[in-house]
Protein backbone atom coordinates (compact mmCIF):
# COMPACT_ATOMS: atom_id res chain seq x y z
CA UNK A 1 0.00 0.00 0.00
CA UNK A 2 2.77 2.22 0.44
CA UNK A 3 5.52 0.79 -1.47
CA UNK A 4 7.29 3.79 -3.70
CA UNK A 5 10.78 3.13 -4.46
CA UNK A 6 10.60 -0.38 -5.61
CA UNK A 7 7.50 0.31 -7.66
CA UNK A 8 9.48 3.14 -9.30
CA UNK A 9 12.54 1.64 -10.33
CA UNK A 10 10.55 -1.27 -11.87
CA UNK A 11 8.12 1.41 -13.55
CA UNK A 12 11.66 2.87 -14.70
CA UNK A 13 13.20 -0.76 -16.05
CA UNK A 14 9.81 -1.62 -18.05
CA UNK A 15 10.19 1.90 -19.29
CA UNK A 16 13.62 1.06 -21.04
CA UNK A 17 12.28 -2.43 -22.09
CA UNK A 18 9.21 -0.91 -23.70
CA UNK A 19 11.68 1.72 -25.35
CA UNK A 20 13.88 -1.08 -26.69
CA UNK A 21 10.64 -2.66 -27.54
CA UNK A 22 9.32 0.36 -29.91
CA UNK A 23 12.46 1.19 -31.36
CA UNK A 24 13.04 -2.43 -32.51
CA UNK A 25 9.64 -3.21 -33.64
CA UNK A 26 8.57 -2.45 -37.29
CA UNK A 27 9.12 -3.03 -40.63
CA UNK A 28 12.65 -4.00 -40.40
CA UNK A 29 13.41 -5.49 -36.60
CA UNK A 30 16.24 -4.45 -34.91
CA UNK A 31 17.44 -6.17 -32.10
CA UNK A 32 18.30 -4.48 -28.71
CA UNK A 33 21.45 -5.03 -29.10
CA UNK A 34 21.95 -3.26 -32.48
CA UNK A 35 19.70 -0.49 -31.12
CA UNK A 36 22.00 0.07 -28.43
CA UNK A 37 25.30 0.10 -30.35
CA UNK A 38 23.56 2.43 -32.82
CA UNK A 39 22.78 4.58 -30.21
CA UNK A 40 26.20 4.90 -28.46
CA UNK A 41 27.81 5.12 -31.73
CA UNK A 42 25.77 8.41 -32.29
CA UNK A 43 26.54 9.44 -29.18
CA UNK A 44 29.63 9.38 -29.80
CA UNK A 45 29.59 10.30 -33.21
CA UNK A 46 31.37 7.57 -34.83
CA UNK A 47 30.94 6.24 -38.18
CA UNK A 48 28.36 3.32 -38.75
CA UNK A 49 30.33 0.22 -39.11
CA UNK A 50 28.48 -1.72 -41.66
CA UNK A 51 25.23 -0.40 -44.15
CA UNK A 52 23.50 -2.65 -42.16
CA UNK A 53 24.13 -0.13 -39.14
CA UNK A 54 23.59 2.86 -41.45
CA UNK A 55 19.81 1.36 -42.18
CA UNK A 56 19.45 1.09 -38.61
CA UNK A 57 20.21 4.38 -37.64
CA UNK A 58 18.07 6.12 -39.72
CA UNK A 59 14.81 4.46 -39.64
CA UNK A 60 15.71 4.58 -35.62
CA UNK A 61 16.73 7.80 -35.47
CA UNK A 62 14.75 9.89 -38.17
CA UNK A 63 11.53 8.09 -37.27
CA UNK A 64 11.27 5.03 -34.37
CA UNK A 65 13.30 7.50 -32.17
CA UNK A 66 11.87 10.72 -31.74
CA UNK A 67 8.24 8.78 -32.11
CA UNK A 68 8.98 6.76 -29.30
CA UNK A 69 9.92 9.63 -27.27
CA UNK A 70 6.41 11.49 -28.49
CA UNK A 71 4.89 8.63 -26.70
CA UNK A 72 6.62 8.97 -23.63
CA UNK A 73 6.32 12.59 -23.18
CA UNK A 74 2.20 12.16 -23.94
CA UNK A 75 1.79 9.08 -21.90
CA UNK A 76 3.60 10.43 -19.05
CA UNK A 77 1.61 14.34 -19.32
CA UNK A 78 -1.86 12.39 -19.61
CA UNK A 79 -1.06 10.62 -16.34
CA UNK A 80 0.21 13.61 -14.74
CA UNK A 81 -2.25 16.05 -15.50
CA UNK A 82 -5.04 13.52 -14.53
CA UNK A 83 -3.78 12.46 -11.81
CA UNK A 84 -3.65 16.17 -10.82
CA UNK A 85 -7.39 16.59 -11.71
CA UNK A 86 -8.08 13.80 -9.72
CA UNK A 87 -6.57 15.08 -7.18
CA UNK A 88 -7.52 18.83 -7.43
CA UNK A 89 -11.06 18.08 -7.71
CA UNK A 90 -11.59 15.08 -5.08
CA UNK A 91 -13.10 13.38 -8.49
CA UNK A 92 -11.62 9.76 -8.90
CA UNK A 93 -13.91 10.41 -12.36
CA UNK A 94 -11.32 13.49 -13.07
CA UNK A 95 -9.52 12.97 -16.13
CA UNK A 96 -8.39 15.56 -18.56
CA UNK A 97 -11.31 14.64 -20.91
CA UNK A 98 -14.05 14.43 -18.43
CA UNK A 99 -13.93 18.21 -17.17
CA UNK A 100 -13.11 19.11 -20.91
CA UNK A 101 -9.64 19.71 -21.16
CA UNK A 102 -8.91 17.77 -24.21
CA UNK A 103 -11.86 18.44 -26.37
CA UNK A 104 -10.48 21.91 -25.51
CA UNK A 105 -7.27 21.50 -26.28
CA UNK A 106 -8.32 19.33 -29.49
CA UNK A 107 -10.44 22.47 -30.44
CA UNK A 108 -7.30 24.91 -30.12
CA UNK A 109 -4.96 22.68 -32.02
CA UNK A 110 -7.79 22.15 -34.88
CA UNK A 111 -8.23 26.09 -35.00
CA UNK A 112 -4.82 26.56 -35.02
CA UNK A 113 -4.32 24.44 -38.15
CA UNK A 114 -6.92 25.00 -40.22
CA UNK A 115 -5.98 28.95 -39.95
CA UNK A 116 -2.80 27.77 -41.42
CA UNK A 117 -0.21 28.29 -38.95
CA UNK A 118 1.88 25.24 -39.16
CA UNK A 119 2.39 26.24 -42.52
CA UNK A 120 4.70 29.06 -40.33
CA UNK A 121 8.18 29.07 -39.02
CA UNK A 122 6.52 29.20 -35.42
CA UNK A 123 3.94 26.03 -36.23
CA UNK A 124 5.20 24.02 -33.46
CA UNK A 125 4.91 27.03 -31.16
CA UNK A 126 1.52 28.03 -32.34
CA UNK A 127 -0.32 24.72 -32.04
CA UNK A 128 0.27 24.12 -28.80
CA UNK A 129 -0.09 27.16 -27.10
CA UNK A 130 -3.51 27.64 -28.96
CA UNK A 131 -4.43 24.17 -27.75
CA UNK A 132 -3.17 25.76 -24.21
CA UNK A 133 -5.42 28.73 -24.52
CA UNK A 134 -8.64 26.51 -25.43
CA UNK A 135 -7.69 24.24 -22.95
CA UNK A 136 -7.66 26.87 -20.25
CA UNK A 137 -10.60 28.24 -21.59
CA UNK A 138 -12.68 25.03 -21.61
CA UNK A 139 -11.87 24.00 -18.02
CA UNK A 140 -12.65 28.06 -16.58
CA UNK A 141 -15.99 27.33 -18.30
CA UNK A 142 -16.50 24.10 -16.67
CA UNK A 143 -15.69 24.80 -13.66
CA UNK A 144 -17.91 27.94 -13.50
CA UNK A 145 -20.82 26.20 -14.87
CA UNK A 146 -20.37 23.07 -12.43
CA UNK A 147 -20.17 25.81 -9.26
CA UNK A 148 -22.74 25.90 -6.90
CA UNK A 149 -21.76 28.87 -4.94
CA UNK A 150 -18.11 27.77 -3.25
CA UNK A 151 -18.37 24.05 -3.52
CA UNK A 152 -18.11 22.07 -6.93
CA UNK A 153 -21.03 19.29 -6.78
CA UNK A 154 -19.50 15.99 -8.83
CA UNK A 155 -22.52 15.58 -10.30
CA UNK A 156 -22.66 19.23 -11.59
CA UNK A 157 -18.53 18.72 -12.70
CA UNK A 158 -19.59 15.36 -14.74
CA UNK A 159 -22.39 17.20 -16.37
CA UNK A 160 -20.63 20.03 -17.32
CA UNK A 161 -17.81 18.52 -18.79
CA UNK A 162 -19.73 16.57 -20.53
CA UNK A 163 -21.72 19.37 -22.21
CA UNK A 164 -19.18 21.57 -23.02
CA UNK A 165 -16.46 18.64 -24.31
CA UNK A 166 -19.71 18.20 -26.41
CA UNK A 167 -19.93 21.71 -27.68
CA UNK A 168 -15.88 22.12 -28.21
CA UNK A 169 -15.97 18.50 -30.20
CA UNK A 170 -18.67 19.86 -32.19
CA UNK A 171 -17.08 23.06 -33.42
CA UNK A 172 -14.25 20.63 -34.05
CA UNK A 173 -16.13 18.78 -36.63
CA UNK A 174 -17.52 22.23 -38.19
CA UNK A 175 -13.76 23.50 -38.69
CA UNK A 176 -12.96 20.22 -39.83
CA UNK A 177 -15.57 19.81 -42.41
CA UNK A 178 -15.08 23.67 -43.42
CA UNK A 179 -10.85 23.10 -43.77
CA UNK A 180 -10.41 21.85 -47.56
CA UNK A 181 -6.05 21.73 -47.73
CA UNK A 182 -5.53 21.08 -43.88
CA UNK A 183 -8.60 18.73 -43.92
CA UNK A 184 -6.50 15.02 -44.19
CA UNK A 185 -3.75 16.16 -42.38
CA UNK A 186 -5.61 17.54 -39.03
CA UNK A 187 -8.49 14.19 -39.48
CA UNK A 188 -5.34 11.88 -38.53
CA UNK A 189 -4.20 14.22 -36.11
CA UNK A 190 -7.60 13.64 -34.16
CA UNK A 191 -7.53 10.24 -34.84
CA UNK A 192 -4.83 10.29 -32.15
CA UNK A 193 -1.93 8.62 -35.08
CA UNK A 194 1.14 10.72 -34.24
CA UNK A 195 1.42 11.43 -38.19
CA UNK A 196 3.62 14.47 -37.47
CA UNK A 197 7.33 12.24 -37.66
CA UNK A 198 10.64 13.32 -37.06
CA UNK A 199 12.15 15.34 -34.28
CA UNK A 200 10.18 18.41 -34.94
CA UNK A 201 7.10 17.49 -32.64
CA UNK A 202 9.40 15.84 -29.97
CA UNK A 203 10.81 19.68 -29.62
CA UNK A 204 7.81 21.10 -29.97
CA UNK A 205 5.87 19.17 -27.02
CA UNK A 206 8.94 19.73 -25.23
CA UNK A 207 9.21 22.58 -23.23
CA UNK A 208 5.28 22.83 -22.41
CA UNK A 209 5.18 19.16 -21.19
CA UNK A 210 8.38 19.48 -18.97
CA UNK A 211 7.20 23.24 -17.59
CA UNK A 212 3.61 21.14 -16.91
CA UNK A 213 4.84 18.44 -15.26
CA UNK A 214 7.45 20.06 -13.49
CA UNK A 215 5.10 22.86 -12.30
CA UNK A 216 2.79 20.03 -10.84
CA UNK A 217 5.76 17.88 -9.27
CA UNK A 218 6.44 21.25 -7.29
CA UNK A 219 2.86 21.84 -6.13
CA UNK A 220 2.25 17.98 -5.13
CA UNK A 221 2.37 18.84 -1.29
CA UNK A 222 -0.01 21.53 -1.71
CA UNK A 223 -2.24 18.82 -3.65
CA UNK A 224 -2.19 16.64 -0.50
CA UNK A 225 -3.47 19.44 1.53
CA UNK A 226 -6.09 20.57 -0.53
CA UNK A 227 -7.69 16.70 -0.36
CA UNK A 228 -8.92 17.73 2.92
CA UNK A 229 -11.51 20.58 0.92
CA UNK A 230 -10.78 24.11 1.01
CA UNK A 231 -11.77 24.74 4.12
CA UNK A 232 -9.24 22.78 6.17
CA UNK A 233 -6.74 23.60 3.49
CA UNK A 234 -6.78 27.17 4.03
CA UNK A 235 -6.58 26.97 8.13
CA UNK A 236 -3.72 24.51 7.66
CA UNK A 237 -1.47 27.73 5.64
CA UNK A 238 -2.48 27.23 2.55
CA UNK A 239 -3.85 29.80 -0.39
CA UNK A 240 -6.01 27.85 -2.04
CA UNK A 241 -6.88 30.18 -4.79
CA UNK A 242 -3.49 30.42 -5.62
CA UNK A 243 -2.49 26.54 -5.04
CA UNK A 244 -5.53 25.62 -7.30
CA UNK A 245 -5.34 28.04 -10.34
CA UNK A 246 -1.43 27.51 -10.52
CA UNK A 247 -2.16 23.16 -10.52
CA UNK A 248 -4.98 23.47 -12.95
CA UNK A 249 -2.39 25.90 -15.06
CA UNK A 250 0.10 23.24 -14.86
CA UNK A 251 -1.95 20.50 -15.54
CA UNK A 252 -3.77 21.69 -18.53
CA UNK A 253 -0.14 22.78 -20.05
CA UNK A 254 0.42 19.52 -20.03
CA UNK A 255 -2.92 18.41 -21.31
CA UNK A 256 -2.71 20.73 -24.24
CA UNK A 257 1.00 19.10 -24.58
CA UNK A 258 0.46 15.97 -24.96
CA UNK A 259 -2.86 16.95 -27.14
CA UNK A 260 -1.55 19.15 -29.39
CA UNK A 261 1.17 16.82 -31.05
CA UNK A 262 -0.83 13.69 -30.99
CA UNK A 263 -4.27 13.46 -30.80
CA UNK A 264 -7.33 12.81 -28.80
CA UNK A 265 -5.69 9.95 -26.60
CA UNK A 266 -8.26 8.50 -24.07
CA UNK A 267 -7.99 6.89 -20.75
CA UNK A 268 -4.13 7.45 -19.81
CA UNK A 269 -5.20 9.78 -17.40
CA UNK A 270 -7.94 8.09 -15.42
CA UNK A 271 -6.62 4.53 -15.00
CA UNK A 272 -2.63 5.06 -14.63
CA UNK A 273 -3.39 7.18 -11.21
CA UNK A 274 -5.67 4.94 -10.47
CA UNK A 275 -3.23 1.65 -10.40
CA UNK A 276 -0.49 3.53 -8.82
CA UNK A 277 -2.99 4.99 -6.26
CA UNK A 278 -3.60 1.02 -4.97
CA UNK A 279 0.06 0.80 -4.93
CA UNK A 280 1.64 3.61 -3.43
CA UNK A 281 -1.55 5.65 -1.77
CA UNK A 282 -2.68 8.99 -1.90
CA UNK A 283 0.38 11.18 -1.18
CA UNK A 284 0.86 12.86 -4.71
CA UNK A 285 4.27 13.03 -3.99
CA UNK A 286 4.82 9.77 -4.59
CA UNK A 287 1.66 9.26 -6.59
CA UNK A 288 2.51 11.86 -9.48
CA UNK A 289 5.85 10.72 -10.53
CA UNK A 290 4.92 7.14 -10.96
CA UNK A 291 2.24 8.27 -12.47
CA UNK A 292 4.25 10.26 -15.50
CA UNK A 293 6.45 6.65 -15.36
CA UNK A 294 3.66 4.57 -15.65
CA UNK A 295 1.61 7.06 -18.15
CA UNK A 296 5.00 6.53 -20.72
CA UNK A 297 5.48 2.94 -20.38
CA UNK A 298 1.94 2.76 -20.99
CA UNK A 299 1.61 5.11 -24.21
CA UNK A 300 4.72 3.28 -25.36
CA UNK A 301 3.31 -0.02 -25.67
CA UNK A 302 0.22 0.65 -26.66
CA UNK A 303 1.70 2.42 -30.01
CA UNK A 304 4.11 -0.93 -29.87
CA UNK A 305 0.97 -3.07 -30.04
CA UNK A 306 -1.03 -0.17 -32.82
CA UNK A 307 2.24 -0.18 -34.91
CA UNK A 308 2.04 -4.09 -34.83
CA UNK A 309 -1.91 -5.57 -34.90
CA UNK A 310 -2.40 -4.32 -38.48
CA UNK A 311 0.82 -4.46 -40.12
CA UNK A 312 2.01 -3.07 -42.33
CA UNK A 313 -1.60 -0.38 -41.42
CA UNK A 314 -0.63 0.93 -38.28
CA UNK A 315 -3.76 1.85 -36.06
CA UNK A 316 -4.33 4.81 -34.01
CA UNK A 317 -2.84 4.77 -30.61
CA UNK A 318 -6.32 6.09 -29.41
CA UNK A 319 -7.99 3.40 -30.45
CA UNK A 320 -5.78 0.69 -28.28
CA UNK A 321 -5.64 2.40 -25.10
CA UNK A 322 -9.06 2.47 -24.97
CA UNK A 323 -9.51 -1.22 -25.86
CA UNK A 324 -7.05 -2.23 -23.38
CA UNK A 325 -7.71 0.77 -20.74
CA UNK A 326 -11.34 0.20 -20.32
CA UNK A 327 -11.47 -3.90 -19.28
CA UNK A 328 -8.09 -3.65 -17.34
CA UNK A 329 -9.70 -0.64 -15.47
CA UNK A 330 -12.90 -2.22 -14.88
CA UNK A 331 -10.70 -5.58 -13.62
CA UNK A 332 -8.69 -3.51 -11.34
CA UNK A 333 -12.24 -1.77 -9.78
CA UNK A 334 -13.98 -5.14 -9.42
CA UNK A 335 -10.79 -6.82 -7.70
CA UNK A 336 -10.29 -3.71 -5.23
CA UNK A 337 -12.35 -4.23 -1.80
CA UNK A 338 -10.67 -1.02 -1.15
CA UNK A 339 -12.11 2.03 -0.39
CA UNK A 340 -9.55 4.55 -1.92
CA UNK A 341 -11.39 8.12 -2.36
CA UNK B 1 -2.05 35.57 23.50
CA UNK B 2 -4.37 38.10 23.63
CA UNK B 3 -7.73 37.56 21.03
CA UNK B 4 -9.35 40.47 20.08
CA UNK B 5 -12.53 39.39 18.38
CA UNK B 6 -14.67 42.57 16.92
CA UNK B 7 -16.81 41.45 14.55
CA UNK B 8 -19.08 43.26 12.50
CA UNK B 9 -20.94 41.37 9.74
CA UNK B 10 -19.61 38.26 8.54
CA UNK B 11 -21.32 35.33 6.10
CA UNK B 12 -20.92 33.85 2.98
CA UNK B 13 -22.40 36.56 1.14
CA UNK B 14 -23.58 40.19 1.54
CA UNK B 15 -26.27 39.16 3.74
CA UNK B 16 -24.35 38.34 6.53
CA UNK B 17 -25.41 35.52 9.05
CA UNK B 18 -23.57 36.59 12.06
CA UNK B 19 -23.18 40.21 13.39
CA UNK B 20 -21.78 42.83 16.22
CA UNK B 21 -19.56 40.31 17.92
CA UNK B 22 -17.22 41.56 19.97
CA UNK B 23 -15.31 40.05 22.96
CA UNK B 24 -11.53 39.73 24.08
CA UNK B 25 -9.89 36.54 25.34
CA UNK B 26 -6.75 36.40 27.27
CA UNK B 27 -3.90 34.09 27.17
CA UNK B 28 -5.19 30.89 28.43
CA UNK B 29 -8.70 31.65 28.93
CA UNK B 30 -11.38 28.87 27.28
CA UNK B 31 -14.39 30.51 25.98
CA UNK B 32 -17.00 27.84 25.70
CA UNK B 33 -20.03 29.46 22.90
CA UNK B 34 -23.10 28.21 23.42
CA UNK B 35 -26.72 28.53 21.41
CA UNK B 36 -29.41 26.85 19.54
CA UNK B 37 -29.11 25.20 16.16
CA UNK B 38 -28.21 27.81 13.51
CA UNK B 39 -27.01 30.65 15.80
CA UNK B 40 -24.29 31.21 13.97
CA UNK B 41 -20.99 29.28 16.12
CA UNK B 42 -19.94 27.60 13.26
CA UNK B 43 -19.88 30.69 11.31
CA UNK B 44 -18.44 32.53 13.76
CA UNK B 45 -15.13 29.98 13.93
CA UNK B 46 -14.81 30.49 10.46
CA UNK B 47 -14.98 34.37 10.23
CA UNK B 48 -12.00 33.74 13.16
CA UNK B 49 -10.02 31.35 10.83
CA UNK B 50 -11.19 33.71 7.95
CA UNK B 51 -12.04 31.00 5.87
CA UNK B 52 -16.08 33.35 5.13
CA UNK B 53 -16.24 35.14 1.90
CA UNK B 54 -17.40 38.14 3.40
CA UNK B 55 -16.29 39.27 6.90
CA UNK B 56 -16.27 43.07 7.96
CA UNK B 57 -14.11 43.82 11.36
CA UNK B 58 -11.31 43.69 13.55
CA UNK B 59 -9.60 40.20 14.10
CA UNK B 60 -6.27 40.70 16.12
CA UNK B 61 -3.75 37.67 18.04
CA UNK B 62 -1.42 40.00 20.22
CA UNK B 63 -1.33 43.13 17.80
CA UNK B 64 -1.31 40.99 14.61
CA UNK B 65 -4.08 42.18 12.40
CA UNK B 66 -5.06 39.20 10.53
CA UNK B 67 -6.61 40.11 8.51
CA UNK B 68 -2.90 41.50 6.94
CA UNK B 69 -1.46 38.06 7.26
CA UNK B 70 -0.53 35.25 5.28
CA UNK B 71 -2.50 32.33 4.95
CA UNK B 72 0.92 30.32 5.82
CA UNK B 73 1.19 32.85 8.98
CA UNK B 74 -1.86 32.93 10.44
CA UNK B 75 -1.95 29.02 10.14
CA UNK B 76 1.07 29.36 13.11
CA UNK B 77 -1.16 31.56 15.18
CA UNK B 78 -4.63 29.96 14.69
CA UNK B 79 -5.34 26.11 14.60
CA UNK B 80 -9.46 24.89 13.88
CA UNK B 81 -10.57 21.31 14.91
CA UNK B 82 -13.71 21.98 12.14
CA UNK B 83 -16.93 20.42 12.80
CA UNK B 84 -17.41 18.33 9.74
CA UNK B 85 -14.06 16.46 9.87
CA UNK B 86 -13.88 14.70 6.52
CA UNK B 87 -10.82 13.07 6.26
CA UNK B 88 -9.17 11.54 2.67
CA UNK B 89 -9.52 7.98 3.39
CA UNK B 90 -6.20 7.02 1.60
CA UNK B 91 -3.96 9.00 4.03
CA UNK B 92 -2.24 6.94 7.27
CA UNK B 93 -3.49 9.21 10.43
CA UNK B 94 0.74 9.71 10.96
CA UNK B 95 0.56 11.70 7.70
CA UNK B 96 -2.18 13.52 8.50
CA UNK B 97 -1.71 14.73 11.79
CA UNK B 98 1.97 15.67 10.18
CA UNK B 99 0.17 17.61 8.12
CA UNK B 100 -0.84 20.33 11.11
CA UNK B 101 3.08 21.29 10.24
CA UNK B 102 2.17 22.50 6.86
CA UNK B 103 2.94 26.18 8.09
CA UNK B 104 6.17 25.09 9.20
CA UNK B 105 7.25 22.89 6.39
CA UNK B 106 8.78 23.88 2.65
CA UNK B 107 6.86 23.49 -0.73
CA UNK B 108 7.38 19.40 -0.53
CA UNK B 109 6.34 18.68 2.94
CA UNK B 110 9.72 17.61 4.18
CA UNK B 111 9.33 17.18 7.96
CA UNK B 112 12.18 18.72 10.82
CA UNK B 113 13.33 16.60 13.49
CA UNK B 114 11.53 19.24 15.55
CA UNK B 115 7.74 18.42 13.13
CA UNK B 116 8.63 14.97 14.17
CA UNK B 117 8.51 15.61 17.63
CA UNK B 118 5.32 17.58 17.80
CA UNK B 119 3.66 15.18 15.87
CA UNK B 120 4.78 12.41 18.26
CA UNK B 121 3.56 14.44 21.19
CA UNK B 122 0.28 15.65 19.69
CA UNK B 123 -0.14 12.00 19.12
CA UNK B 124 0.35 11.00 22.63
CA UNK B 125 -2.13 13.89 23.91
CA UNK B 126 -4.84 12.75 21.78
CA UNK B 127 -4.46 8.75 22.04
CA UNK B 128 -4.03 7.95 18.38
CA UNK B 129 -0.68 6.65 18.93
CA UNK B 130 -2.06 3.48 19.13
CA UNK B 131 -3.35 3.71 15.15
CA UNK B 132 -0.98 6.13 13.60
CA UNK B 133 -0.11 3.41 11.18
CA UNK B 134 -3.66 3.17 9.79
CA UNK B 135 -5.95 4.02 7.79
CA UNK B 136 -7.79 6.90 8.11
CA UNK B 137 -10.74 5.48 6.15
CA UNK B 138 -10.45 2.21 8.40
CA UNK B 139 -11.37 4.99 11.48
CA UNK B 140 -14.44 5.42 13.77
CA UNK B 141 -15.84 8.93 13.78
CA UNK B 142 -14.52 9.43 16.76
CA UNK B 143 -10.99 8.30 16.45
CA UNK B 144 -11.36 10.42 12.83
CA UNK B 145 -11.97 13.62 15.39
CA UNK B 146 -8.88 12.61 18.12
CA UNK B 147 -6.89 12.86 15.09
CA UNK B 148 -7.88 16.06 13.58
CA UNK B 149 -7.41 17.22 17.40
CA UNK B 150 -3.84 16.01 17.20
CA UNK B 151 -3.28 17.79 13.97
CA UNK B 152 -4.33 20.65 15.10
CA UNK B 153 -2.05 20.37 18.50
CA UNK B 154 1.00 19.39 16.12
CA UNK B 155 0.01 23.11 14.19
CA UNK B 156 1.57 24.41 17.49
CA UNK B 157 -0.53 27.58 17.80
CA UNK B 158 -1.53 30.07 20.72
CA UNK B 159 -4.86 30.17 19.75
CA UNK B 160 -7.14 27.22 18.92
CA UNK B 161 -10.68 26.90 17.66
CA UNK B 162 -12.76 23.84 18.12
CA UNK B 163 -16.20 23.53 16.70
CA UNK B 164 -18.40 20.93 18.27
CA UNK B 165 -15.06 18.36 18.80
CA UNK B 166 -16.77 16.31 20.99
CA UNK B 167 -19.73 15.71 18.87
CA UNK B 168 -18.63 12.02 17.82
CA UNK B 169 -16.61 11.05 21.38
CA UNK B 170 -18.12 8.79 23.99
CA UNK B 171 -18.61 9.99 27.66
CA UNK B 172 -14.64 9.03 28.10
CA UNK B 173 -13.27 10.73 25.45
CA UNK B 174 -15.27 13.70 25.75
CA UNK B 175 -14.03 14.38 29.06
CA UNK B 176 -10.21 13.29 28.41
CA UNK B 177 -10.66 15.65 25.51
CA UNK B 178 -12.23 18.47 26.94
CA UNK B 179 -9.81 18.26 30.30
CA UNK B 180 -6.77 17.73 27.74
CA UNK B 181 -8.01 21.13 26.05
CA UNK B 182 -8.23 22.54 29.95
CA UNK B 183 -4.87 21.25 30.69
CA UNK B 184 -3.11 22.78 27.55
CA UNK B 185 -5.20 26.26 28.14
CA UNK B 186 -3.67 26.24 32.39
CA UNK B 187 0.25 25.07 31.00
CA UNK B 188 0.34 26.19 27.75
CA UNK B 189 -1.07 29.46 28.00
CA UNK B 190 -2.94 28.47 24.85
CA UNK B 191 -6.69 30.44 24.17
CA UNK B 192 -9.23 28.18 23.45
CA UNK B 193 -12.56 28.78 21.86
CA UNK B 194 -15.12 25.40 21.74
CA UNK B 195 -18.39 25.98 20.44
CA UNK B 196 -20.04 23.41 22.38
CA UNK B 197 -23.56 21.82 22.11
CA UNK B 198 -23.43 20.05 25.66
CA UNK B 199 -24.39 22.67 28.72
CA UNK B 200 -22.71 20.72 31.16
CA UNK B 201 -19.66 19.96 30.07
CA UNK B 202 -19.47 23.87 28.90
CA UNK B 203 -20.12 24.72 32.20
CA UNK B 204 -17.65 22.47 33.71
CA UNK B 205 -14.35 23.63 31.48
CA UNK B 206 -15.34 27.11 30.47
CA UNK B 207 -13.77 30.23 31.90
CA UNK B 208 -16.06 32.55 30.01
CA UNK B 209 -19.33 32.04 27.76
CA UNK B 210 -20.23 33.05 24.85
CA UNK B 211 -23.98 32.74 24.32
CA UNK B 212 -25.24 33.07 20.63
CA UNK B 213 -28.85 33.74 19.26
CA UNK B 214 -29.91 34.18 15.41
CA UNK B 215 -26.16 34.77 14.48
CA UNK B 216 -25.57 37.75 17.36
CA UNK B 217 -24.45 37.70 21.07
CA UNK B 218 -26.63 37.41 23.45
CA UNK B 219 -24.65 37.10 26.54
CA UNK B 220 -20.88 36.89 27.32
CA UNK B 221 -19.44 36.76 30.39
CA UNK B 222 -18.73 34.43 33.01
CA UNK B 223 -20.42 31.63 34.65
CA UNK B 224 -23.01 34.09 36.98
CA UNK B 225 -23.63 36.55 33.37
CA UNK B 226 -24.89 33.61 31.18
CA UNK B 227 -25.28 30.44 32.48
CA UNK B 228 -28.46 32.25 34.39
CA UNK B 229 -31.94 29.81 34.05
CA UNK B 230 -34.22 32.45 32.32
CA UNK B 231 -31.22 33.41 30.35
CA UNK B 232 -31.25 30.25 29.29
CA UNK B 233 -34.58 29.42 28.80
CA UNK B 234 -34.81 32.28 26.33
CA UNK B 235 -32.13 31.40 24.32
CA UNK B 236 -32.96 27.76 23.74
CA UNK B 237 -36.79 28.42 24.07
CA UNK B 238 -37.20 25.58 26.38
CA UNK B 239 -37.76 26.22 30.45
CA UNK B 240 -34.25 25.27 32.54
CA UNK B 241 -32.73 24.32 35.60
CA UNK B 242 -29.76 25.33 36.39
CA UNK B 243 -28.27 23.37 40.03
CA UNK B 244 -25.15 23.45 41.74
CA UNK B 245 -24.01 20.26 42.68
CA UNK B 246 -23.43 19.38 46.04
CA UNK B 247 -19.61 18.24 45.22
CA UNK B 248 -18.86 21.92 44.92
CA UNK B 249 -17.71 23.17 41.71
CA UNK B 250 -19.91 21.91 38.88
CA UNK B 251 -23.40 23.31 37.30
CA UNK B 252 -25.91 20.88 36.03
CA UNK B 253 -28.48 22.23 33.34
CA UNK B 254 -31.57 20.19 33.25
CA UNK B 255 -34.28 20.89 31.25
CA UNK B 256 -37.20 21.42 32.89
Amino acid sequence: MRKFTRPLLLCFAVLVIAVFLSIGVGSVAIPPKEALEVLLNTMEDTAPASDSTRTYQTILLTLRLPRTILMMMTGAALAGSGCAYQGLFRNPLADPYLIGAASGAGLGAIISLTLGWPASAFSYLTVPLTAFLCALLTVFLVFQLAKVRKSLPVTNLILAGVAVSSFATALTSFLLINASGELRRALVWLLGGSTMAGWKPVLGQLPFALIGLLGLLTFAYQLNVLQFGDEQARQLGINVNRARTKIVIFATLSTAAAVAFTGVIGFVGLIIPHIFRRITGGDMRRLLPISMVGGAVFLVLADVIARILVAPQELPVGIITSLCGAPFFLFILRRSKEKDW
Amino acid sequence: MQLRVSIDRAGYDQSATISDIHFNLQEGQLLAVIGPNGSGKTTLIRAISQVLPYIQGQLFINGTDLFQTSENSRARLIAVVPQSTYVPPSFLVREVVLMGRTPYMNWNGKASGEDEIFVREAMEQTDVEKFKDQLCGELSAGERQRVILARALAQNTPVLLMDEPTSHLDLRYQIEFLELTKTLSLNDGKTVLVAMHDLNLAARFGDVFLAMKNGTTDAFGSAQDVLLPEKLSEIYGLAVRVIKLPDGGSTAVIPQ
